[in-house]
């Protein structure tokens, strides 16, 4: 009863936060609620048991992306455009919300033993991972030896996006 | 920021600290969580951290810009060339059985090695952004100031030209 609680007192707190950054128009305010976003976030995966996933949430989300957030908001004005109401992408948003909301009702409880997600391979690399690979955190092997290709591909992304900034902003130009 | 002695007695004191706690994520993402992506950017954190507090200059003197890109393209290198490794051993690409004497202990090696170029791109890569970012701005300022000398520059001259004109009226 008391993770009912926890969890709901989390969910709330994203949405306030993602309101708030919304409402506001102060960039600086904007930025420092996104990495407050992130932290309530890694708190909620903590609670579902994904530490790793919250490691990665509060390091990558909080951290660095508030950091280079505010790096690109020194180079940009500090305070939002004001902007007349947007029908369109209002709209569009709120038909996907309410898409999403009905999907929702579809997805099988959480923490169902039954799920798809459960019987597919999971159970393989669960029973696996001790004797193949032999080491404690199932989620490192996972990540590295059993889906070894989808890392190789996220580090190429990685430095795929590095590469493309040090072009635009890099300053490397011909020399005259 | 940069003035401030409490903030950079702390600093002096945090990275190294940081750093360290960035090697124990790196290596013990077996047995906890962790690993190479969030290593990396706990890395890059400490970098980051030096730079803001000392300047981008002496940031950038602690880790330069050519060792930098050569980090980001080795780490992908050493993941891809892991694999490779395992290729020439005869198993399938990035199937690590093959590396040690026994299929665990090749796992063991195989994951290590994979973690560490994933956290030698993800920390480079990390630092890379922030220097970028933050070294625009400074070579905005700088511009912008030789803009002022130049501007400054020409009216002296365009000065110059007049009262040489004047006396060659004389």
């Amino acid at each position: 009863m008391s993770g009912f609680f926890v969890n709901a007192a989390l969910i709330s707190l994203l949405t306030l936060i993602a309101f708030l950054a919304i409402r506001l128009h102060r960039l600086f305010a904007v930025v420092m609620l996104s990495g407050a976003f992130s932290l309530v976030a890694a708190t909620l995966f903590v609670v579902l048991d994904a530490v790793d996933v919250a490691f990665t949430e509060a390091a990558v989300g909080a951290g660095i992306s508030t950091i280079l957030a505010l790096a690109t908001l020194s180079l940009v004005p500090a305070n939002e455009k004001p902007h007349d109401f947007a029908f369109v992408p209002a709209f569009l948003a709120f038909a996907t919300a309410a898409m999403l909301a009905v999907a929702v009702a579809d997805l099988p409880v959480f923490g169902d033993v039954n799920a798809p997600i459960h019987n597919h391979v999971a159970p393989d690399y669960l029973q696996g991972s001790a004797e193949d690979i032999a080491i404690p955190n199932v989620v490192t092997s996972v990540l590295a030896s059993y889906r070894g290709f989808d890392t190789l591909g996220e580090t190429v992304v990685v430095f795929t996006a590095a590469i493309a900034v040090l072009l635009v902003l890099g300053g490397w130009t011909r020399r005259k | 920021m940069q003035d401030d002695v409490v903030i950079r007695v702390i600093a002096k004191v945090m990275i190294p600290a940081v750093m360290l706690f960035a090697l124990y994520v790196q290596f013990h993402g077996d047995y906890g969580p962790g690993g190479g992506f969030q290593a990396g950017v706990i890395f890059a954190a400490a970098f980051v951290l030096n730079a803001m507090i000392f300047g981008l200059n002496r940031g950038r003197h602690v880790w330069p810009t050519g060792l930098n890109l050569l980090a980001i393209c080795a780490g992908v290198l050493l993941y891809g060339l892991t694999g490779i490794a395992s290729m020439l051993l005869g198993a399938n690409y990035l199937d690590y059985d093959v590396l040690g004497a026994t299929p665990q202990s090749g796992q063991h090696i195989g994951i290590l090695l994979v973690e560490f170029g994933v956290g030698l791109t993800v920390a480079s890569v990390m630092v890379a952004l922030f220097f970028t970012f933050a070294g625009r701005l400074t070579h905005i300022r700088l511009m912008a100031k030789m803009q002022v000398h130049e501007e400054a520059d020409q009216r002296k001259t365009k000065r110059k030209a007049k009262s040489t004109k004047k006396r060659a009226r004389k």
